[in-house]
């Protein structure tokens, strides 16, 4: 039982930490930036992983922000000096990233306790089995056990990313909703872009135990898209798209477990679904305006 | 001991040779499918390109992955037929979902992407999950269409591969002339009552098929890659769209090839990353060293043009002390020239050698001089940069302030027929806006004093 709780206590900081990201991502119209963020993530992951062998959580993140921002700054690049799209050259860098993560992953398949499979799906079944503990030096079992590993990333994380949206509010928003404002005031825009790009890397790599790095996108992308139909100011869609996140959390736990599938993936179908009903349940507000309108 | 010995293992070197000696028919069918697989994505992804829709590819790929798992979970079967038609219906909803998303709610193209792209791809994961929790026959493998695996590949798999890619690549080349229209100019290829819609949906067609087709060789995550990177590295090649679409094509049968090998040699090994690695490995190539474009060439244009626009500032600089003089052949310092043209010392130095290369500037113990030719060269840049300077303040209506910084620029590149055509426009003005006279072209140069501002 205990083990279901910290499965969804994991995957409802994971969905909400992804939605107040996303709500940047969105608002910034950087959405294919998650998705390539979310897929290069992997090779930070592991080369951090192949270098230092070490786990650890900090080794984990600086991993995943170098590269991270290397994607951002990379396809930004591409695209100025190679006059390349710029949503071609984030094609192009995300799937070289991606696809040097996979070989890696096969070829040292028993060094690194990932597979093809977890980087997919991630395994948020499987989290409550790998433990943290504190004390008992270098014999694990004689520590005192805190909870899964994930748990404690993701937790860190999330704090991370909420702190950063409280404290730096005003300058996001700015930059969000008036990126010419904001130039005008002498807001380095460009600071502020790998600030939020640093906040995806973070949230992307914690979430990738236990959602992998597709489904992540999903949960960046989705709930801030719904939360983005309907909120009138950015506290409200920062607002609603928690709640659509934890709503799809609840939903997909349910459907998984009816239904024996994926967790993670089940969580990520229910936010599509509720995405599709506001964006119904809008056109049916739509027309009958349009309807009243005509008498 | 040693009759462990006698059936060692084969070398990877062996290995690769049997690969190329085809001792496995089998296998010949694989490369020859991945090879049109690779040559018909590059084309069709090419017009992807082209049309602005980079990522089109992703999301289609992604989006074909319920469809997969529909179509095993309702027939059962793994027939490649009932798989490709599954996964060619729930693209195409994928694809009408991009498209109408953006048109009809707040959201903006690229949310419309990433939303379907990722949801299609968990609904594909959750009922891939749901469907290894059944009790069904031959479920194995249809997690290999995530990574692609070209070793897996059944014979009919390999067929319909190869009836598509050929329908794809035979459809390009007959409406090539429509497709580059409707690219290009979308609004003419209307006016000229080219049904647009019909092509933009046939185009459409092709792209997911050939997404579709390419799913067991590549997988679903990298698809997007084997559209997009061709084009984007054949592109450094050429500006014939034909070219560079043959190009394209030629970079993708070739990293087919490459990454099947790899496949062949190495089981374990997923195809799709490898093929993405030697496509992205082309494209870095083609980045930095095409011959016209390329990075590289850019690089060293820029270099040449810089040197040749010092060499010609110190040639002016010379030209206007000179003038100074009433050009009295008076060898001048480095200072002299330094007064009038702010440049480090060391870059100074360098261009008066390359000058002096070239038999433009002579150094003498005295200091510099220009030689005749070098002086013919300085009084047409002169003569460039004054008639520039006029041109501008009679035509342009810039006051004498203004023009001297466009001529600065514009004399290095103007060429000798717009020289000869400006000079008959002004025919009748022997000085520029500052006073100063402009020198006349073949003829002796008369003396006259003036002090040009710089």
């Amino acid at each position: 039982m205990s083990n279901d709780i910290w499965i969804l206590a994991t995957a409802s900081l994971v969905a909400a930490a992804c939605a107040l990201v996303g709500v940047f991502l969105i608002l910034r119209r950087q959405a294919l930036m998650g998705d390539a963020i979310s897929h290069s993530v992997l090779l930070g992951l592991v080369l951090a992983y192949l270098i230092t062998d070490s786990r650890a959580l900090p080794i984990m993140l600086g991993g995943a922000v170098i590269i991270g921002l290397l994607t951002a700054w990379l396809s930004d690049t591409l695209s100025r000096i190679g006059k390349v799209q710029s949503d071609a050259s984030i094609g192009i860098v995300f799937t070289f990233f991606f696809a040097i993560g996979v070989i890696l992953v096969s070829l040292y398949a028993g060094q690194i306790d990932l597979d093809q499979e977890c980087v997919l799906y991630g395994e948020i079944a499987f989290i409550p089995f790998d433990t943290l503990h504190i004390g008992g030096g270098e014999n694990l079992e004689d520590g005192f056990e805190i909870g899964p590993r994930a748990f404690w990333a993701i937790a860190v994380v999330f704090v991370i990313v909420l702190i950063s949206i409280i404290i730096t509010f005003n300058r996001l928003q700015t930059v969000a909703f008036h990126p010419n404002l904001a130039l005008s005031l002498g807001v380095n825009i460009v600071f502020w872009h790998y600030f939020l790009m640093t906040l995806v890397s973070m949230t992307t790599v914690a979430s990738f135990d236990a959602v992998g790095a597709i489904l992540v996108v999903a949960l960046l992308v989705i709930p801030a898209s719904s939360a983005y139909l309907i909120a009138k100011s950015l506290k409200t869609m920062l607002w609603l798209a928690v709640g659509y996140s934890q709503a799809s959390v609840a939903i997909g736990y349910t459907v998984a477990y009816q239904l024996d599938s994926s967790i993670s993936a089940s969580i990520a179908v229910s936010s599509g679904v509720l995405l599709f009903l506001t964006v119904a349940s809008l056109q049916v507000q739509k027309q009958r305006k349009r309807a009243a309108n005509n008498v | 001991m040693t009759g462990f010995e006698l059936f060692p293992p084969p070398s990877l070197w062996q290995n690769w040779l049997s690969f190329w000696r085809f001792e496995d028919m089998n296998l010949l069918w694989v490369l020859m499918g991945s090879i049109l697989l690779g040559m018909s994505a590059s084309v069709i992804g090419g017009f992807a390109f082209l049309r602005k829709r980079a990522l089109i590819g992703d999301a289609l790929a992604h989006a074909a992955l319920p469809g997969v798992m529909m179509a095993f979970l309702l027939f059962q079967t793994r027939d490649p037929l009932v798989i490709f038609i599954g996964a060619l219906c729930s693209s195409f909803i994928g694809f009408f979902l991009i498209d109408w998303l953006p048109k009809n709610t707040k959201l903006k193209a690229d949310a419309a992407l990433a939303i379907t792209l990722s949801f299609f791809f968990a609904l594909g994961l959750m009922l891939l999950s749901f469907i290894q929790g059944l009790e069904v026959s031959n479920k194995s493998g249809l997690d290999k269409i995530l990574f692609g695996q070209a070793a897996a590949m059944t014979d009919g798999d390999i067929k319909l591969l190869g009836y598509v890619t050929i329908f794809v690549l035979i459809t390009v080349v007959l409406f090539f002339q429509k497709f580059r229209l409707i690219a290009f100019n979308q609004s003419y290829a209307r006016t000229i009552g080219i049904a647009v819609n019909r092509y933009e949906l046939l185009l459409a067609l092709l792209i997911v098929m050939s997404v579709v087709v390419g799913l067991q060789l590549v997988g679903v995550v990298l698809m997007a890659a084997v559209l997009l990177t061709p084009m984007a590295a054949a592109r450094f090649w050429s500006n014939q769209l034909a070219t560079i679409l043959i190009i394209a094509s030629l970079l993708g049968g070739f990293s087919a090839i490459i990454s099947t090998q790899i496949s062949y040699l190495a089981p374990a090994m997923p195809t799709g990353p490898w093929m993405v690695v030697s496509l992205s490995i082309l494209f870095i190539l083609s980045l930095l060293f095409a011959p016209q474009k390329g990075l590289l060439k850019r690089y060293f244009d820029y270099q040449n043009l810089r040197q040749k626009v010092a060499e010609e500032n110190i040639l002016r600089t010379l030209y206007k002390l000179l003038e100074r003089k009433d050009f009295k052949d008076k060898p001048f310092t480095l200072a002299d020239i330094q007064s009038f043209r702010n440049m480090p010392s060391h870059c100074l130095q360098n261009t008066l050698k390359l000058l002096e290369k070239k038999g433009f500037a002579q150094r003498t113990f005295q200091g510099i001089t220009l030689t005749p030719e070098g002086f013919e060269k300085a009084t047409q840049l002169t003569r460039r940069h004054r008639l520039w300077e006029s041109y501008l303040n009679e035509q342009a209506d810039l006051s004498p302030e203004q023009v001297h910084q466009h001529a600065e620029r514009i004399e290095h590149i103007l060429t000798e027929a717009q020289e000869t055509q400006l000079q008959q426009e002004l025919s009748n003005s022997l000085h520029d806006p500052h006073g100063n006279q402009i020198p006349r072209k073949a003829e002796p140069t008369s003396v006259e004093r003036g002090g040009e501002k710089i």
